[in-house]
């Protein structure tokens, strides 16, 4: 069995659709020679060349925009945000174009296009460096949006975004990014718009995605001895959204925490709260707790502990829910 | 005739004066049948321009951007393009669409609110969607471009846009980018003097053309009224991209006679004094006049242009008229290639079992 780095896994993903479809370009702000400032695109440019791996101008909007030209001339694109914070400037051409073409030109146009962002904080990044964009996103009709947590999802959510005929927007923990897994890459599993259970258990349910997967693993191991069995359930599908899961799940356990590195308003969590209660209403022991960051810009490295869901905080919204 | 305060300062490459005289060698490379084939397309566009606002007045379709004015501009440029090249517009392409083969009643749907701005299929016409959040457009027309070079394809891809795209983001990302990769795009700027009621000289304080020095390509302005010129320095620019020459950037001087849409009270913002000036440098009479002086046109071909302008705009008013609204499924046929489960129960809650 080997042992996989989540930025390892991704680079396989690349390497691994970019030998399948020679259709299939990477490019954006340092992918090439450097090989990303997370090295996920390490070593591509040499293996692929120039013409299908390569460097652009620091112009997010060209970027993204250049990939729906591409999309048009039958290319197919994996494009890199730098960061969180860097991914503004392609906004609205990922908005008004990107999530619409299909739309706007009656299913003729597909968009296999993949933006890979790596997002969220906890590596004590500058300001920019740290941000959670997927409301934005996700609330986009005619994005998908996914967020692996951990190396071998992150293999298997890349290779299906690079398949998928329409846009993924891709979010990279970049605390996750050198987070060893053992195990075999593949893309069996669930698909796109699925989540997955990571952890079983009967007494609660805690929903999460990105880094805030392992923490909630964590902390449900840490409650073990309290006599608290915890589920934890990885949404990796952000949009769409696996509300036959999150339903299942909450009837289940009939209590749940949902847990975000973003902003509590309109945060993912809100969704997946309100979900809740149309699926799961009559079962439900609890209120639905969300721990979350704060409604505040990111914080610098100094006090991003303090932003971000602990495992403190987090227990303490498990026993809330279970004790309620 | 003064000219107005957007064509100051460098004079523009012009083969036709205002009066129809050609100050230039007017052999462009095209056959007499060519030359009476862009009489043909600017008369059509301007009838149905007219056609599109009366429309609108009278209900049958919502707010119209009219082109009045810039006939030559799109007719020329549209005009230079093989049929393997793509044009990439903004929302007041609509002359430039005809000469590419876009079906007007399926291009009107737009502007009659049946659908967004691409129902027409964008690969086979090789003109893009309606483009309205402007300067976005520049980019997908380089992304096309990196496309055709990638596949070593002898075509290359225009983006029109206006004297305000010029100041957004995307046109600097979109110019660079196509600079850096010396692809084939064509950078089209019709410099109609306003954008909505803000005049050139509120955009840009230089001259637009010039911008393509400073990113490393050439640049050449035209008077976007002298529909000769403007195909001749199009034709070149075609030639240079297809030929691995890289990009050009065309600032083509023009004039928008009518309002910014008919939503728009242009008399707020300038003065009707101005519009009438630029009678004077109306793009049909004076490459009419030309015409028929060269010897490759009579007054029965103008006659005969005008009845098929004619016919064929009740053609296209029929067409729109009874154009119907679409289907609710429309809605949801297109947001994904296959629809996510959250989105079919959407469906089914909108449209019923």
């Amino acid at each position: 069995m080997a042992e996989w780095t989540l930025s390892a896994a991704l680079n396989r993903a690349l390497i691994d659709a970019m030998e399948e479809d020679p259709r299939l370009l990477i490019y954006g702000e340092d992918v090439g020679r450097l090989g990303g400032v997370f090295r996920v695109t390490d070593g591509l440019q040499t293996k692929f060349g120039e013409d299908r791996v390569f460097d652009t101008p620091i112009a997010e909007a060209g970027i993204v925009g250049a990939a729906i030209g591409l999309a048009l001339t039958g290319w197919k694109s994996v494009v890199e945000m730098q960061f969180d914070g860097f991914s503004y400037p392609a906004f609205e051409q990922i908005v008004s174009h990107v999530a619409k073409y299909r739309t706007r030109t009656r299913g003729r146009v597909d968009l296999p296009i993949v933006i890979r962002i790596p997002s969220f904080g906890g590596i004590r990044g500058k300001e920019h460096h740290g941000e959670s964009p997927e409301t934005y996103y996700a609330h986009t009709a005619g994005l998908k949006v996914v967020a692996p947590s951990a190396a071998l999802d992150g293999y298997r959510l890349l290779r299906l975004a690079i398949s998928d005929p329409d846009p993924v927007v891709f979010l990279e923990p970049k605390a996750k990014y050198w987070a060893k897994e053992d195990g075999e890459l593949t893309t069996d599993g669930p698909g796109i718009g699925e989540g997955r259970v990571v952890r079983e258990g009967d007494g609660c349910v805690v929903f999460a995605y990105g880094a805030m997967v392992a923490r909630c693993v964590e902390t449900a191991e840490a409650l073990e001895p309290e006599g608290l069995s915890v589920r934890v359930v990885d949404l990796r599908s952000l949009a769409p959204l696996d509300i036959d899961l999150i339903g299942r799940c909450a009837r289940e356990t009939g209590r749940a925490v949902v847990v975000h590195e973003a902003p509590k308003t309109l945060g993912m969590g809100g969704e997946v709260a309100a979900r809740i209660m149309e699926e799961a209403f009559d079962f439900l022991q609890a209120p639905v707790a969300r721990v979350t960051g704060w409604d505040v810009p990111y914080p610098p490295a100094s006090l991003e502990h303090r932003y971000l869901p602990s495992v403190e905080r987090i227990a303490a919204a498990i026993r809330r829910v279970t004790s309620y | 005739m003064d000219a107005p305060a957007h064509w100051a300062g460098t004079e523009p490459v012009r083969i036709l004066q205002a009066d129809g005289t050609a100050v230039g060698d007017p052999d462009v490379g095209l056959a007499p049948e060519q030359l009476r084939e862009l009489l043909r397309h600017m008369i059509r566009a301007r009838r149905l321009d007219r056609e599109c606002m009366a429309l609108q007045r009278q209900g049958e379709l919502t707010v119209y951007p009219p082109f009045e004015g810039q006939e030559a501009a799109q007719v020329g440029s549209a005009f230079a393009l093989g049929a393997e090249d793509w044009a990439f517009p903004t929302f007041r392409e609509l002359a430039a669409a005809l000469v590419r083969g876009v079906d007007p009643v399926q291009y009107l749907w737009y502007h009659r609110g049946t659908w967004h701005g691409g129902p027409y299929d964008p690969r086979a016409t090789r003109f893009g969607p309606i483009c309205v959040p402007v300067a976005t457009q520049i980019c997908h027309a380089v992304g096309v471009a990196m496309g055709l070079q990638k596949d070593g394809a002898d075509a290359c891809a225009l983006a029109y846009f206006g004297d305000g795209s010029a100041s957004e983001g995307d046109f600097h990302e979109g110019a660079n980018m196509a600079a850096v990769f010396g692809v084939p795009a064509i950078l089209f700027c019709q410099n109609n003097g306003w954008a909505i009621s803000v005049p050139t000289g509120l955009q840009t304080a230089g001259e637009i053309w010039k911008r393509a020095e400073g990113l490393g390509f050439p640049g050449v302005r035209v008077d976007g009224n002298d529909v000769l010129a403007v195909y001749r320095v199009t034709r070149e620019a075609v030639e240079r991209a297809s030929s691995g020459g890289g990009p050009t950037l065309i600032e083509a001087l023009t004039y928008r006679m009518g309002p910014h849409t008919t939503a728009d009270d242009a008399s707020r913002y300038r003065d009707e004094d101005e519009v009438e000036r630029w009678r004077a440098f109306d793009p049909i009479e004076r490459y009419r006049t030309w015409l028929l002086a060269a010897g490759h046109a009579d007054q029965d071909f103008v006659r005969t242009c005008d009845e098929d302008a004619e016919s064929w705009v009740a053609e296209v008013r029929a067409g729109i008229t009874a154009t119907d609204a679409p289907p609710a499924e429309w809605m949801f046929d297109w947001t994904f290639a296959e629809p996510p489960a959250v989105l079919a129960r959407q469906r089914e809650e909108a449209l019923g079992g």
